[in-house]
Order: C-alpha cells, then sequence, then structure tokens
C-alpha cells in the first residue's frame, strides 16, 4: 500500500488531495510553517468572502435607514413591508403593462432591487388594459384583487366602491376590480396650476418631445396613443380632469376670481374615487407637475 | 444499490454540504480486484496505452457547446418573448410562465414564504413544476445549463485559467462549508427581517433581468464585482463557495436519475476531469484507489455541465439516465 494519489492537480486542486493514501492512516504529521500559513489564509479569504457578501446584502437595509421616498407601486399592491417581502422580482407585470407604466428598480432601492414601480409623471397608469393585468400577471400575490384577510390595510386606502372606469361605463361590467389605492392626489402647487390662475392651454400637454401614452376613447378606445399626438385647446385648463379614467375622482370647480378681475378660474378637487393612477399627475402641462400623486397616502375627507 | 454504495450516496450528500472528502473506508471486492490489477501493471506499458489515449483523444466540446446553446437558447426565449411580445416564456428567472403555466425558482420561492410566511396557490403551483422538472433533469443542472451567471462566471474563469498559467494569479480556495452557512443564513434573515434578502444581491437574478428589461446599472456593477473577484482570487467563488441557490437545487437533485457515471476500469487516472470541474469535490472518485466500485454514480452537488465527460480522454465519465439501461 505504498501508492501516492497521482494527479498533480490544476488550479482546480482542493487540500484533500494530498492526503496520505494509506488505509490505516498514520499518525498526523505536525503541519509545516507553508501549510499552517495555506490554512490562515484559507481562513482569512474564507472571512473576506463573507463579509463581501454579508456587506452586500446588509447594503440593503440602507434604503431603509434614509427613508427614501416610497415609490408609487403598480394597482393591487400590497402594504410596502408585506410588498418586499412577497415581491419575486420577475417583472411580469411588466411584460403586461399596455402603456409600459411598470420599470423595475435598481440596486440604489435595496431590497427593492428588482421590485416594480411607476413614475407616474413619465408614464402612468391610465388602465388601457381595462382589467388591471399586471394584478392577472403577479405569481406571488405581492399585486392582488383580494387582499388576504391577515395582511394590514393602511388607513384610508379601502375605496368606498369599485371604481368605475369611464372607458367601461357602458358595459355590462363597467368597473375594475380593485379594492384599495395605491396613493391620491393633491394638488401639491396650486400656485403653479394654470386653472387657479385663471388660464387656459393650448398645445401639447408636455411638449413634442414626450414619450408617455394615454387612451384617448374619442380616438381610440382600445389602443393608447401617444400623448405629444394629442395636442389641446381649452379656455380654461382642465386636463386633468379630461385626462382621469375614474369616474367621478376629479372634477374642476370654477367659479369668479378673488381678485374681481371678472376672469373665471377654477381649481381641480379630487375626490373619494381616487384611486392614485398618476394620469393627472402625467398629464399636467406645468413644469414641475401642479398635481401629484402621493404614494401609500389614504383618502382624507 | 450494495450497502458500499449506499454509503457512499450519503456521503456525497455531506459532501455536499461542505464536508471534506475522504478516502472511503470499504471498498467492494470487484473494484479492490480493479485497484490491484492496476498496479501491478508494468508502468511502461501502462504509459504507453496512456500515450495512446492521449494521442487518439479527440478534442471535444459536445457537451459544452450544447449546454452553452441551451443555456443562451433558454434567457433568449426570455428576452424574445418581452422584446417581441410573443408570450412564450414571459417574466425571468425568478418566477415566469411558460406557454401559461407557471413555473418559480425554488430558491426564490423559498425566500418569498420565508419573508412573507404566506403561500398563495400559483406559487405553489409554480414551485411543484418547476421542483419535478429538476428531480428529473438532476437538481444543479440548472445551475450550467441555464443560470445566466454561470455562463458568465465560466468566461471568466477562462480568464482566471489564463492569467494562473501565466502565474499572474494562483487560485485561492475557500472553506466550502461557507455555503451551507450562507443558505442558512439568508434563511433566517428572511424569516427575521420580513425581507426577501438575499434576491437583492442574487447575481442569478440580477442578470436574468438586466437581459430582459436592461437598467439595473449598480446592480451590475455587483455583479461586475463578484466576476473581477473570481478573475484575480478564487476560481468561481460565487458558484462554489456562496450560492444557496446551488445549493438549494443540489438538495433537489439528490434522488435524480440523470448524472454521470464514472467506470472504474477504463479510467488512467489522468485527473483531467478534475481539473475542469466546477465542483471537483464529486470528482474525488477518480483519484487512483478512491473508487469504491467498479461504476460509481457522481454525487449531487455535480451540475451535470458535462465538461468532464468532454474532457476524459477514455469514456470513462459518461451521462447516465439511472434504470434506463436496464430498461432499454
Amino acid at each position: 500500500m505504498s501508492e501516492k494519489t497521482p494527479e498533480k492537480l490544476g488550479a482546480g486542486a482542493t487540500v484533500e488531495t494530498a492526503a496520505p493514501a494509506a488505509r490505516t492512516p498514520p499518525p498526523k504529521p505536525p503541519l509545516s510553517k507553508e501549510r499552517r500559513q495555506q490554512a490562515r489564509r484559507r481562513v482569512l479569504r474564507t472571512i473576506l468572502l463573507t463579509g463581501g457578501v454579508l456587506g452586500a446584502a446588509v447594503s440593503g437595509f440602507l434604503p431603509l435607514a434614509y427613508a427614501q421616498k416610497q415609490r408609487l407601486r403598480p394597482p393591487g399592491a400590497l402594504d410596502e413591508k408585506d410588498f418586499l417581502a412577497s415581491c419575486i422580482k420577475c417583472g411580469q407585470c411588466v411584460q403586461v403593462c399596455p402603456v409600459d407604466a411598470i420599470k423595475l428598480a435598481d440596486l440604489s432601492d435595496g431590497f427593492g432591487v428588482g421590485t416594480p414601480f411607476i413614475d407616474a409623471r413619465a408614464q402612468a397608469c391610465d388602465f388601457s388594459c381595462d382589467a388591471v393585468q399586471c394584478i392577472l400577471a403577479c405569481p406571488t400575490g405581492s399585486l392582488t384583487y383580494h387582499k388576504p384577510d391577515f395582511l394590514a390595510v393602511r388607513p384610508g386606502a379601502k375605496l368606498a366602491s369599485k371604481p368605475v372606469l369611464l372607458a367601461k361605463e357602458k358595459d355590462a361590467e363597467p368597473t375594475l376590480n380593485l379594492a384599495e389605492r395605491i396613493g391620491v392626489a393633491r394638488l401639491t402647487r396650486p400656485e403653479s396650476c394654470l386653472a387657479v390662475q385663471g388660464k387656459g392651454f393650448k398645445g401639447q400637454a408636455r411638449g413634442a418631445d414626450f414619450d408617455g401614452e394615454l387612451r384617448y376613447m374619442k380616438v381610440d378606445r382600445w389602443k393608447p396613443i401617444k400623448v405629444a399626438d394629442h395636442p389641446y385647446d381649452v379656455e380654461l385648463c382642465d386636463l386633468c380632469v379630461q385626462a382621469c379614467p375614474i369616474k367621478g375622482a376629479i372634477t374642476l370647480e370654477t367659479g369668479p376670481a378673488k381678485d374681481g378681475s371678472g376672469k373665471t378660474v377654477g381649481i381641480p378637487v379630487v375626490h373619494e374615487p381616487c384611486v392614485g393612477c398618476g394620469v393627472c399627475e402625467m398629464i399636467c402641462p406645468t413644469e414641475p407637475a401642479s398635481i401629484e400623486i402621493i404614494p401609500g397616502e389614504g383618502w382624507r375627507a | 444499490m450494495n450497502k458500499i454504495l449506499q454509503r457512499r450516496f450519503v456521503d456525497q450528500i455531506l459532501v455536499m454540504f461542505g464536508r471534506e472528502s475522504k478516502k472511503p473506508e470499504q471498498i467492494t471486492e470487484r473494484a479492490q480486484k480493479v485497484h490491484e490489477l492496476k498496479r501491478m501493471t508494468n508502468k511502461a506499458e501502462l504509459q504507453a496505452a496512456k500515450d495512446a489515449h492521449r494521442a487518439h483523444q479527440e478534442k471535444s466540446h459536445k457537451w459544452r457547446n450544447r449546454r452553452w446553446a441551451t443555456l443562451i437558447f433558454a434567457n433568449l426565449l426570455f428576452v424574445v418573448s418581452f422584446a417581441l411580445d410573443i408570450q412564450i416564456l414571459e417574466g425571468a428567472l425568478t418566477a415566469s410562465r411558460f406557454i401559461g403555466f407557471h413555473l418559480i425558482d425554488l430558491n426564490s420561492a423559498l425566500q418569498v414564504m420565508l419573508a412573507h410566511k404566506h403561500i398563495i396557490t400559483n406559487l405553489f403551483i409554480g414551485t411543484g413544476t418547476v421542483l419535478v422538472l429538476w428531480i428529473l433533469l438532476g437538481g444543479r443542472t440548472f445551475c450550467s445549463w441555464v443560470c445566466p451567471y454561470h455562463l458568465l462566471a465560466e468566461w471568466a474563469e477562462k480568464i482566471h485559467l489564463w492569467l494562473a498559467q501565466k502565474k499572474l494569479v494562483t487560485d485561492q480556495p475557500i472553506d466550502r462549508r461557507l455555503r451551507t452557512v450562507f443558505w442558512l443564513v439568508f434563511a433566517l434573515l428572511a424569516v427575521v427581517t420580513g425581507y426577501t434578502v438575499y434576491e437583492a444581491i442574487s447575481p442569478t437574478g440580477i442578470v436574468s433581468r438586466a437581459l430582459i428589461y436592461g437598467g439595473s446599472v449598480l446592480a451590475m456593477l455587483w455583479v461586475l464585482a463578484l466576476l473581477v473577484f473570481e478573475v484575480f482570487f478564487v476560481r468561481r467563488a460565487w458558484c462554489r463557495y456562496a450560492c444557496p441557490i446551488g445549493l438549494t437545487y443540489g438538495v433537489v437533485g439528490i434522488v435524480s436519475p440523470l448524472r454521470v457515471k464514472y467506470r472504474l476500469e477504463s479510467c488512467f487516472h489522468e485527473g483531467d476531469c478534475r481539473k475542469v470541474c466546477l465542483v471537483p469535490h464529486v470528482l474525488d472518485t477518480v483519484i487512483k484507489g478512491r473508487a469504491v466500485d467498479t461504476e460509481v454514480p457522481i454525487g449531487p452537488d455535480c451540475t451535470r455541465c458535462g465538461l468532464c465527460v468532454d474532457a476524459c480522454p477514455t469514456g470513462s465519465l459518461k451521462f447516465e439516465v439511472k434504470g434506463l439501461s436496464k430498461l432499454m
């Protein structure tokens, strides 16, 4: 029994191949200095890789620590904490969206890496799909029609009744299967709102270069078109009210200007059916938008 | 399966979890006979036979090429399904639909279930489909035949080996038990924090999403950092010592009928297979005097990549479907 392990192994060699080959192991010879050094280096490398990987993993917590601004999640999303726990980051919701409203987050969003969000200003969810397809596509229930009973509901998130989609108003089933809102529209910059100033609007709502799409019922019931291809001409700006896809979610209250100039001014008023889709924010012609979605916000009367 | 092979079967599971492979305590009589005969062979004759094999060895990349083609095809199917909207394979590697059927990555599903502590039907169905698929095809087959990071790491490995040949870098092995520790740590983190912590750094998910949806520059930088680490410091560090997905699929593949089988009689013990192997500890059986039987199936940590099958000059390593040879 005097054979040796024959192979000279390449870089893939591991330590066990150098073990003595006798069937009954001889007493272990004391480790050489080199061997001990090797072992020590291996321990150090192991610690290095462990530290690196865990460090990277823990970096996921950082955005939480900085309490980053909450993203607007797709319709039917669970509350942020539950959403981050259950989202499997597959992007199937991204794939079904007819207006490409849903994007996936990067590493700067920590554990939100690969999770879907909507940048409403760039492209809002206008329910062109009619049936909230992203919820249908979700394999883990992160986006859901019926939230399980044990999961929390944000105060003010529950909708009083299923929202009526204007595009489907004449259908047998005119509602969207949504129980909760993903946010609420707020007139965050009333001073810049054209209606508040009594101004009208003429031209492309967001300029000629804007890529965002919207479904215009009068143009095509089924196909959304570019906002840039649908110029407006209104005496008093009511673009947010015109564009809103939900029945009764927003109206323009008009009246004479308070400064006594005799001008008619208006103010967009958001009502309870608002689901937080973000179409008003996308269409708002002022820069920055006068009306915005507050993600995750509940309805307050 | 005889007692000795059963023992090796259990042993290989422990080796997958990180134990060093040891010399076997028992070897079947017929294998002992082969070992004995090999020792008695005249050295010059043996060398001549080896040289003859070497001279006639076909440099084959059959399995590697098939594997790369499959891997690229699978990932491309994801990409074109979305890019051209043909809806064949929708989603990403973490979860998808193949013509409507839910497919969900086992490790991702596990992370979600641990973090969310709630299982919905679709998740359950998708996980079941994938579980059956990989039990049949051999768990870690996923790694080398599907995972896009594997391919990137394989190319990085080529650079590493080239640099190693030039003596510019050396492989710095790491303790293999680390992967089991990572698996436990990430499972625990998911339960405790309620976040799918591992998914945030999983290069498999990151690369898959980057291919399909683009973007994610920062996340790809993390993948790049891993690859650089593998080129300059530790050969195949992520796949060998870190990835919990590999361990999850390894466990799934324990009972898999598809595997590589080693035949002792024809082997000259050149060791070519161990040089190309991602997980050389599964090939400990090819070391002279180590095989416990004349035919030894390779353990569950094997990714069925086929590099050893291509590399073996004597055809002693072959793919096999358990039971199929008896049936035919």
